[in-house]
């Protein structure tokens, strides 16, 4: 199963609809609780992080009885500098941001924590790439 | 410890989730900073929080928490309140301070998480 939502840069009022959007299907698909809520923590800390940094972001969501593969794609600022992001307590977030909640650096680590793998690909000046994997079995 | 007697103690107003306070919580977490609540791991947990925006209730629904205290006699949204009925969650509201409300719960016997 395939799933697609498209995610708007600066627009906080709708930052989490993709994640919960695959929050209900996956419960749907009964997939463990426990899985659900690392995938879906993850996803969200992504999808904050296009709202947070890009312009705009696609979120694309592989099912199958194995696993789930997120990517994350936004065309953005790009991270220059990928070993320092993904430092605890590193930020480049606006205030916007952080009056929201968000933008105290943890989002990546998290990110990390929270999937069996985390690859991150990222061009100044032109966008990012997350892909999340998680192992269902 | 039941939703019902947190109500009682706090002498809090409940905003959604009415038919839920005789549930219960097993953990408070107080906490302004969503990104510090998405780390949790635990279950049953109360998040008390003076941030009201719609990013609070999608942090809650992420980290399956299913109650939360608003301190400080914030304004909870009409949108906040919708997207919290809509995931089935207790809202609820005081006009205490952060310390004093965590320092309340804490005597009243809520564990904290860590």
């Amino acid at each position: 199963m395939e799933l697609k939502y498209e995610v708007s840069g600066g627009d906080f009022t709708k930052a989490g609809y993709a994640s919960s959007a695959v929050k209900k299907v996956l419960k749907k698909l009964s997939v463990d609780p426990k899985i659900i809520k690392r995938i879906v923590v993850a996803l969200y800390e992504g999808e904050v992080n296009v709202v947070a940094h890009a312009y705009k972001g696609t979120i694309s969501v592989d099912i199958s009885p194995e696993r789930i593969f997120i990517r994350i794609e936004d065309e953005g600022p790009g991270i220059p500098d990928i070993d320092l992001a993904m430092t605890v307590g590193y930020s480049t977030a606006s205030p916007a941001v952080r009056e929201m909640g968000f933008g105290a650096g943890m989002g990546l680590p998290n990110m990390k924590k929270n999937a069996d793998e985390l690859n991150v690909s990222s061009k100044v000046g032109q966008g990012t790439t997350v892909e999340l994997i998680t192992n269902l079995n | 410890m039941e939703i019902r007697k947190i109500v009682e103690l706090l002498d809090a107003e409940i905003v959604c989730g009415a038919d839920k306070i005789d549930e219960a919580v097993k953990y408070g977490f107080a906490s302004d900073l969503m990104s510090d609540v998405l780390t949790l791991d635990s279950e049953g947990i109360m998040l008390v929080t003076g941030l009201t925006n719609l990013q609070t209730i999608r942090t809650a629904e992420m980290a399956d928490i299913t109650c939360i205290m608003f301190v400080r006699n914030k304004e909870i949204t009409d949108e906040m309140k919708a997207l919290a009925e809509e995931n089935g969650m207790v809202l609820l509201e005081c006009k205490y301070s952060m310390y004093k409300t965590v320092g309340m719960l804490h005597v009243a016997g809520l564990d904290p998480v860590y």
